[in-house]
C-alpha cells in the first residue's frame, strides 16, 4: 500500500525524523484556518498518489490568507493524471539551504535492506543514477543488525554530505531505517531532504510503501493509502478477498493462480485481444465465490466477454462448473462466455456445464482455443 | 536422482493438524512420501491418521528422524516455525503458506544462511516440490505428471501445471518440478534449483517459468551462461502487466523498466536460452529439443 505524503511524514515524525508541522484537510475553510494557525508563510500540497505535483500546479506558497484561500480552491478537486485532489497537506514553508536524496528499499536481488542516499536532491533519483551514478551511494546493511550510527555515517561522508550536516544526516538515515523495519515498509523514501540555513536536516517530502502482508501487526495502517481515489471495483473485490486489477480492454478474464490468470492475459493479447481485468479467484471456487468473481468482472461496463480459463490443482473444476452455473442463474449475465477446465475433476467439470446448456457459454479445449474464441466473441459483441 | 525431494525424504509437517495442512498431508502421504511426523504444541501426543504429532521442531526430528520440513502454519508464525525446523536440523524446509510479511522473509533468509547453511529453503508462498513416482511434498497435483527427464523450476504453482501437462501430453515426464514461490525473498532462487538440475544425472532439459518483477529471471540468464550446459527452455508471464500494479504475487510487481517480461525474455534469449511465448510454445519447443 502506497501512502500520501502526510501520511509518510507522520511515520517519519513517529520515528523521530525532523519534518515541518502541518494539518491534512479536505476544505477551503480548514486550508485557510489550518494555515492561520500554522503561521505564513505556507506550502499548499496536493495529496495524491502521483509524481510532478509541482508541475501539474498542485504545491504552492501562500505568504497570507487570501493566498491560501486562492490556492487551496484551485487544487482541491485538480486531476493530476488521472488522481482528484481530495486532501491538501497544509505545512509551513521551509528555508532550502540544499537538496539532499535518502530512501531505503529491499535489494530482491541480494536479499538485503538497501539504503541510498544522494547529494543531487530535489529531482528524480532515476536521473542521478543514469546521469551521475558516482553521485547516488548505495550501502546494504545486514538485516540481522541493523543500520548503525557508524554505518549511516560512512554513507554519509562517502556520499559526501556538507561535513558539518554529516552527524544531522547520519541520524536521520538511521530514523528512516527504523521507520522501514518497525513499520513494515517496503520503500521508505525522502526526496527532498533537506539542509536548512541553520543546518537543520530536515524530510521535506515523503514517499512511503507498506507491506499489505504485515497488516496483522499494525492495526494503525488500516487508515492509510489513499482510500477516495481507489476503483469502487478494485475496493468490492478486496473485501471479498479476489485480487482483481482493472484493465483497460473489453475481455473479462478469470483464472485461478496469480501466475496462470498472467499468462492467460498475455495468450489473449496474443490473439489480439484487450484483457479489462486480472482476477485471480485463488485456490477454493465454490458457488458464492464464483459468482462474486462473476459480478466483479461485469460491473466494468466495458466488458464485451468473458473468459474462465482453469487448471486445477486445489480448485475443482466441477466445484467452479457448478458456480458458472450459479452465478448464470442469479447474474444472467448477457456477454458471451468462454469456459476452459482442465485439472482436477476436469471431466465432470465439462459435463455438468454442458449438461446446464448455458446460454452464450462455449467450452474450450486448450487455453489458446480458448483465447481465439473469446477474442471473436468479443469482437462479435461490440 | 531427482532433486530435492526424492525417496529417501522423511517429511514432517508443521500445521498438521490444519484443514489444508491435514488434507495436503494425507495427500502427499498417499504418493508415498514417507511423513514421520506433525509439529502443534497444543497437539502433541496425538496423531493425524497415525503420523504422530509432537509439540516442536526440535522433538519432531529427535523422535522422527525427519530431514524434511513442510511449513502450513499461518504467516505470522510460518517464518519461526520455518528458521525452529533448520535450527533443529532438517535440510530441506519447504514454506507453503502464503502471505508472510517480506520483512520476515528477509530475516528468516539471512539467519539461515548465517546460522544453518546446510539447510536449503524453498518457499514461502509456493506449491512445494514434487518428483514424480518418488514422493510429493506440497499442493503440487501430482496425478498429471510422470516420472521422466525434465526438471522444471517456477515462480507460479498453476502454470507449472499448465506446462508440465502439454508436455505429460506429448509424452514427456519429469525429474522434478519446483515451485520457488513468487514473494519477494524466496529461500531458493531460480539460479539456485537449476544448479541442482545441472548436477542432477536424470534431468535432461530444464523448463524456467518466470514472471514480472525482481531480476531472478535476469540472474537465471547469467548463471545458466556461464554454467549451464543442459538445454534451458524459458516462460515469462505478465507481458500485458501494466506498470506499477500488483498482479497477486506480492513479487509480481512492474515497477519503471526494470523486471518487465519484455526485458526477462530479452536477457534470457540473449544468453540462447529459447522463450515461449505461451505454455503451449514451451512445451513444443521442450519437446523438440528434446527428440533432437
Amino acid at each position: 500500500m502506497d501512502l500520501l505524503e502526510y501520511q509518510g511524514k507522520q511515520l517519519f515524525g513517529k520515528h523521530g525524523l525532523e519534518v515541518s508541522d502541518g494539518k491534512a484537510v479536505t476544505t477551503v475553510e480548514d486550508a485557510v484556518a489550518a494555515a492561520n494557525e500554522i503561521g505564513y508563510p505556507v506550502v499548499v500540497k496536493a495529496q495524491v498518489l502521483m509524481g510532478g505535483r509541482g508541475k501539474a500546479g498542485g504545491v504552492k506558497l501562500a505568504s497570507n490568507e487570501d493566498e491560501a484561500r486562492e490556492h487551496a480552491t484551485n487544487i482541491l478537486g485538480l486531476d493530476i493524471k488521472g488522481h482528484i485532489t481530495r486532501t491538501l497537506w497544509i505545512e509551513h514553508a521551509s528555508d532550502i539551504e540544499t537538496e539532499y536524496y535518502a530512501s531505503v528499499l529491499l535489494d530482491r536481488s541480494a536479499k538485503k535492506p538497501l539504503v541510498m542516499f544522494s547529494t543531487e536532491g530535489g529531482i528524480e533519483i532515476e536521473t542521478v543514477a543514469e546521469e551521475t551514478p558516482e553521485k547516488l551511494i548505495k550501502q546494504h546493511v545486514d538485516p540481522l543488525v541493523g543500520l548503525s550510527k557508524e554505518q549511516a555515517l560512512d554513507i554519509a561522508t562517502q556520499g559526501n554530505a556538507d561535513e558539518d550536516v554529516r552527524e544531522g544526516v547520519a541520524d536521520a538515515l538511521v530514523a528512516l531505517y527504523t521507520v522501514w523495519i518497525e513499520e513494515d515498509a517496503s520503500l521508505a523514501e525522502i526526496n527532498p531532504l533537506i539542509v536548512t540555513p541553520d543546518r537543520q536536516v530536515k524530510a521535506l517530502d515523503a514517499k512511503v510503501s507498506l507491506d499489505d502482508n504485515a497488516s496483522f501487526r499494525h492495526p494503525d495502517h488500516a487508515e492509510l493509502g489513499d482510500k477516495a481515489n481507489l476503483d469502487p471495483i478494485e475496493v468490492k473485490a478486496a473485501e471479498q478477498d479476489v485480487v482483481y486489477v482493472k484493465l483497460d480492454g473489453n475481455i473479462g478474464i478469470l483464472g485461478n493462480g496469480a501466475g496462470l490468470v498472467m499468462s492467460t492475459l498475455d495468450v489473449v493479447a496474443q490473439a489480439g485481444g484487450e484483457p479489462a481485468n486480472f482476477l485471480d479467484a485463488g485456490g477454493g471456487s465454490d458457488a458464492a465465490k464464483v459468482t462474486q468473481a462473476v459480478e466483479i468482472i461485469l460491473s466494468n461496463e466495458n466488458v464485451k466477454a468473458v473468459l474462465f480459463n482453469i487448471f486445477g490443482g486445489i480448485t475443482r473444476c466441477d466445484e467452479v462448473a457448478n458456480g458458472l452455473i450459479a452465478a448464470f442463474k442469479s447474474l444472467k449475465p448477457t456477454v458471451p462466455f468462454v469456459v476452459r477446465l482442465d485439472g482436477t475433476n476436469d471431466v465432470e467439470g465439462r459435463r455438468i456445464l454442458e449438461e446446464a446448456n448455458l446460454p452464450n457459454v462455449q467450452a474450450a479445449k486448450t487455453m489458446n482455443e480458448a483465447a481465439e474464441m473469446v477474442v471473436a466473441a468479443a469482437k462479435g459483441n461490440s | 536422482m531427482s532433486i530435492l525431494v526424492t525417496e529417501n525424504t522423511k517429511l514432517a509437517v508443521a500445521g498438521i493438524t490444519g484443514r489444508e495442512g491435514r488434507f495436503h498431508t494425507l495427500n502427499n502421504k498417499k504418493y508415498g512420501t514417507n511423513v514421520v511426523g506433525g509439529v502443534n504444541p497444543k497437539k502433541a501426543g496425538e496423531n493425524v491418521e497415525g503420523i504422530p504429532v509432537f509439540g516442536d521442531w526440535e522433538t519432531t526430528v529427535k523422535e522422527s528422524g525427519a530431514n524434511t520440513a513442510m511449513i502450513f502454519v499461518p504467516p505470522p508464525f510460518a517464518a519461526q516455525s520455518a528458521l525452529e525446523a533448520a535450527a533443529a536440523g532438517c535440510e530441506l524446509v519447504i514454506i507453503i503458506t502464503e502471505g508472510i510479511p517480506a520483512h520476515d522473509e528477509l530475516k528468516l533468509y539471512n539467519t539461515v544462511k548465517r546460522d544453518y547453511p546446510n539447510t536449503t529453503v524453498v518457499g514461502p508462498n509456493c506449491p512445494g516440490i514434487l518428483s514424480p513416482g518418488k514422493a510429493n511434498v506440497g499442493i503440487i497435483p501430482a496425478s498429471f505428471f510422470k516420472p521422466g527427464n525434465v526438471g522444471v523450476v517456477s515462480r507460479s504453482g498453476t502454470l507449472t501445471y499448465q506446462i508440465g501437462n502439454e508436455l505429460a501430453q506429448a509424452g514427456f515426464g519429469n525429474s522434478s518440478i519446483v515451485g520457488i514461490g513468487g514473494d519477494p525473498v524466496p529461500g531458493s532462487s531460480f539460479v539456485d534449483i537449476i544448479e541442482r538440475f545441472q548436477n542432477d544425472d536424470e534431468t535432461e532439459l530444464i523448463v524456467l517459468s518466470g514472471e514480472i518483477g525482481g531480476s531472478a529471471e535476469e540472474e537465471a540468464a547469467e548463471y545458466i551462461a556461464e554454467h549451464v550446459t543442459k538445454p534451458v527452455v524459458g516462460y515469462i508471464a505478465g507481458f500485458t502487466a501494466p506498470e506499477g500494479k500488483q498482479m497477486g504475487h506480492a513479487g509480481a510487481i512492474v515497477s519503471g523498466s526494470a523486471g518487465t517480461a519484455a526485458a526477462k525474455a530479452e536477457a534470457l534469449e540473449s544468453k540462447g536460452v529459447r522463450v515461449g511465448r505461451t505454455p503451449t510454445q514451451v512445451a513444443e519447443i521442450a519437446i523438440e529439443i528434446l527428440n533432437g
